[in-house]
């Protein structure tokens, strides 16, 4: 005799209409990547419908192809810099944040979570200007330190989220215990920060392989795979550029995928949801 | 708990690299906007206030700007209208798949910016998937032109983008909302479209003012779509700065624009942060 | 007085006023998946009683009531009100409200705003929602509070507020969910006085869910009490005290020693102990209070119809008025007795006790 609907929460008609106002966005935002993931495999190239003819030309095309190939070396080279850079003065931050009270602490705050909401041309325009004055050639170091500065605020609040769920009275025990402070980070509190280092490097790795904003400004002659992408889109489409969107669709996919469930696992369901939209400044801290 | 040391040695660092390449660099841009590029295309580093005039002064910088806010106002407006009702059907109504659902929602968000773009470029374009689909099923007989290379693309992509950025703070804000308000508000006679608007909606406001400023100011300075989809009816300010910075070589220019952009921001993040507060009752 | 329903004060079982019971629940039964959380309950409720449903936590008392509510739908049975179906009702349209045990109060209302919500909601004329307001208000003492939010106001004052913004809606029936658990205990006490004094004097039958036996007993015309999921025994408090009907109610509601024995041919026989009762031949099990037995300095046979017993005195607890002495009886039987204080310490103790006083109980299965 279930007569109400989700325990009474709400009526029959109107979860009715959000359904279909939900399948409306989920096909909005996915539509785009499915029409892309369909033509890569369209023998007429680009545009045309329906597609004719299936081929994995452009695939093939993709893997021959040397200047890309390049491009990903050198995302990659940034991305796993720009991670180690982030986590590192990350962590640090964000135990600053939890646990020290200086002069500026609030300017400092809302410094360390700027780069996420403004305009990536901002900061890069900024770190440009930078560059100039100090006479630093642009090159995939500055690209490094654009990217490390722009990614430190994932860092910040992906750990600073992870410590509030650490336990205090662990790391008094592990001083109680006749451990130093040096010990007692690295035994005890980085350990307990696992899930949230990880997960924060995860997302800094995705996002820093994608990054355009900052980047734009900051290329020497080396370019990073969507400035390179980026490059070719100027010159005209070309179906090869819907294969290598695919793929990097693909490993987008898994990778947040897999950043999610170890959000879950670390902390549970109900927690990760207020957590994800922390990577947004909010005034938590 | 924590010594002076242990203090000093987690803030001293990440501290410095802020000061470094945040703050200075801010305060270069700063700089710079005062200054002006001479004939022979070098910087002058004499102070004056030549740009701001010249910004004021010349219609296609302040209307390029009032343009970029209309379309960043509509990209908000939609991401909103597309948003709100998703988080309340996820949260409300999502039941046990509700984890599914939002995966699926954040998983656009993280996937390539670029690879998005460019999508919606293929499906506008008049020879892409969507005119010729029209033309396929004799909707139309021509292309469409005004899909692509226009305000409306810029707008339609964006929106695309950033739906996904006022879902999940109105997302979390609903979650926050203790069922048991909703039970009391039926228990006293509400309808329950009478408790989505006296319960629900009041209580969402502080997720909705955090996802409308991340929409509106992440749209604000977007250079990308418009680069792609924009045409020259779609440029907008960032497009305008970064010209500056290239073609058009006067950095000092650019960089006064983009200090208004950066304090244009930093004001609506102030004012969006006093609504918050004001309409968080937690 | 507006604000005070026309129905008159409960009487002692309640069930029997012209109008019939104001709410009938048959045969209800609820379960969540496989997990069966009531089975077959069937209870009438009078119009302006004080009915309390007593339960340990898991015993199903808060899934009746918001069944009652209307936050959950039987999975068998219905609920009539008058000679409506309550059950086919959707929450809002029902003329029950519920005091929540976490009050939930609207945070973005001031506590007049949320006292007069459901008022709004039936679009009541303006006029009349502030003069109902002020009453309530009145009522629960809360008027200085009235432009307060809920948050700046403390755990008891937000009960109270919870209580008008019910209460002013004039329902037939006020549905309180463990309301004062969260108080601590003078406060506690001192709002289960207020509570009844107002169940009297609105006249609106209030159903009570706890699971402290004692508040049920100092507030309740009647004890429903529920165990496993199912209506244990029904009945006034003294009633439930003085003859309880199983083991589990003599034992969950206040002290008791629990004498297992027999009876043959009309004597009860436990232990060493014996004594006439009309019932059938079979197992027995007795429910004796502790304050029924007394002390007894000497006398060791059986004087106008009293039990003896001898023992020694295991333990001594001090309860202020009274002390409860745990007394292992020379047979091996162990038995509390409740004693007026300032006795001093004892070691040797002579018992004895009624006949009368051994009520005889059912003795329960265990419930998978």
């Amino acid at each position: 005799m279930e007569l109400l609907v989700s325990g009474s929460t709400g009526s029959a008609l109107h979860s009715r209409w959000l359904s279909l106002h939900a399948v409306a966005v989920f096909a909005f935002l996915y539509l785009p990547i499915a029409v892309l993931i369909l033509y890569s495999f369209n023998g007429e190239g680009v545009g045309g419908f329906p597609p004719r003819r299936l081929t994995l030309d452009w695939y093939r095309m993709l893997f021959a192809d040397g200047p890309i190939w390049d491009s990903v070396f050198n995302s990659l080279q940034v991305a796993f810099a720009t991670m180690a850079i982030s986590l590192a003065f990350g962590v640090p931050a964000a135990l600053a944040l939890d646990r020290a009270q200086f002069p500026g602490k609030a300017l400092f705050r809302r410094l360390v979570l700027l780069p996420l909401i403004l305009p990536g041309i901002i900061t890069g325009l900024s770190l440009l200007m930078l560059f100039n004055v100090v006479g630093v050639k642009l090159s995939v170091l500055t690209i490094i330190l654009g990217h490390g500065t722009a990614l430190i605020s994932v860092a910040t609040t992906e750990i600073f989220a992870g410590l509030q769920k650490l336990d205090r009275a662990q790391e008094e025990a592990s001083l109680d215990l006749g451990a130093n402070y040096w010990q007692t980070f690295w035994r005890i509190t980085v350990p307990n920060l696992k899930l949230p280092i990880i997960g924060a490097a995860l997302l800094i790795f995705t996002l820093s392989m994608d990054e355009i904003a900052v980047s734009f400004f900051l290329i020497g002659r080396d370019n990073t795979l969507p400035l390179e992408i980026w490059g070719r889109l100027r010159r005209g489409i070309t179906p090869e550029i819907n294969a290598v969107s695919t793929v990097i669709f693909v490993f987008s996919l898994v990778a947040i995928v897999l950043w999610y469930r170890l959000r879950v696992r670390a902390e549970g369901s109900a927690e990760v949801v207020t957590e994800i939209v922390e990577t947004i400044p909010e005034e938590s801290m | 708990m924590f010594s002076r040391a242990y203090k000093a040695a987690v803030t001293v660092p990440p501290l410095l690299w802020v000061t470094i390449f945040l703050l200075v660099p801010y305060l270069l841009m700063f700089c710079y906007s005062f200054w002006s590029v001479s004939q022979a295309q070098t910087i002058v580093h004499s102070w004056n206030l030549a740009n701001f005039k010249e910004l004021l002064r010349v219609s296609v910088y302040w209307q390029t700007l009032l343009r970029s806010m209309w379309i960043a106002a509509r990209v908000t407006f939609f991401a909103l209208l597309l948003g709100y009702p998703l988080a309340y059907f996820l949260s409300f109504y999502g039941g046990e798949r509700k984890h599914l659902y939002y995966q699926l929602v954040i998983i656009p968000l993280w996937v390539s910016y670029l690879v998005r773009a460019y999508a919606w470029k293929t499906i506008l374009g008049s020879d892409g998937v969507l005119n010729t689909l029209l033309q396929y099923v004799h909707l139309t007989k021509h292309p469409l032109e005004f899909l692509l290379y226009s305000p409306f693309a810029v707008v339609l992509t964006l929106t695309h983008i950033y739906t996904p950025f006022t879902f999940l703070p109105i997302y979390a804000a609903l979650e926050h909302i203790p069922r048991n308000l909703v039970e009391a508000s039926h228990d006293l006679g509400a309808t329950p479209v009478q408790t989505f608007w006296r319960v629900v909606v009041p209580l969402s406001i502080p997720g909705v003012v955090a996802g409308a400023t991340f929409a509106f100011v992440l749209s604000l300075g977007d250079f990308l779509a418009p680069l792609l989809l924009g045409g020259p009816s779609g440029i907008m300010i960032s497009n305008m700065v970064v010209s500056l910075f290239g073609a058009a070589y006067n950095w000092p220019l650019g960089a006064a624009i983009s200090l208004c952009m950066l304090v244009l921001v930093v004001s609506l993040l102030f004012l969006s942060e006093r609504l918050e507060k004001k309409w968080s009752f937690s | 007085m507006a604000f005070i329903t026309s129905s008159g004060v409960a009487s002692g079982t309640g069930l029997n006023s012209p109008r019939g019971p104001l709410l009938s629940i048959r045969n209800v039964a609820k379960s969540f998946g496989k997990n069966v959380v009531l089975r077959n309950i069937s209870l009438e409720i009078a119009e302006g009683e004080f009915l309390t449903i007593l339960g340990e936590s898991g015993s199903g008392k808060t899934t009746l009531l918001r069944i009652i509510a209307g936050f959950e739908s039987a999975s068998a049975g219905d609920l009539w009100m008058g000679e409506e179906r309550l059950d086919r009702q959707p929450p809002y349209r029902r003329r029950v409200n519920t005091v929540f045990q976490s009050y939930a109060l609207f945070p973005h209302l001031s506590v007049e705003e949320n006292v007069a919500y459901g008022l709004r909601v039936a679009k009541r004329p303006e006029a009349e929602i502030v003069l109902r307001v002020e009453e309530a208000l009145d009522k629960v003492k809360m008027m200085a509070y009235a432009k307060s939010k809920p948050s700046k106001i403390s755990g008891g004052q937000q009960q109270r507020v919870a209580l008008a913004r019910a209460l002013v809606n004039r329902p037939r029936l006020l549905l309180l969910d463990e309301p004062l658990s969260a108080l601590d205990a003078n406060l506690r006490r001192q709002m289960q006085v207020e509570l009844k004094s107002l169940q009297r004097e609105v006249g609106i039958a209030f159903v009570f869910v706890t699971h402290d036996q004692e508040e049920a007993m100092v507030m309740s015309d009647r004890i429903a009490l529920l165990r496993s999921g199912e209506l244990e025994q029904v009945a006034t408090p003294r009633e439930i005290y003085s003859r309880p009907a199983t083991a589990y109610a003599a034992q969950f509601i206040g002290h008791t020693n629990l004498l297992q024995g027999a009876v043959r041919g009309g004597i009860a026989k436990c232990s060493s102990l014996s004594w006439p009762a009309t019932l059938p031949d079979g197992p027995a099990v007795f429910s004796l209070r502790p304050e029924n037995i007394r002390l007894d300095a000497d006398a060791s046979a059986d004087t106008d119809g009293t039990v003896h017993i001898r023992g020694r005195v295991l333990h001594q607890a001090f309860h202020g008025a009274t002390e409860l002495i745990r007394v292992e009886c020379v047979d091996g039987l162990v038995l509390i007795v409740r004693t007026p204080s300032g006795g001093g310490v004892r070691n040797e103790v002579g018992l004895e006790f009624y006949p009368a006083d051994a009520v005889p109980v059912r003795e329960y299965r265990e419930r998978n």
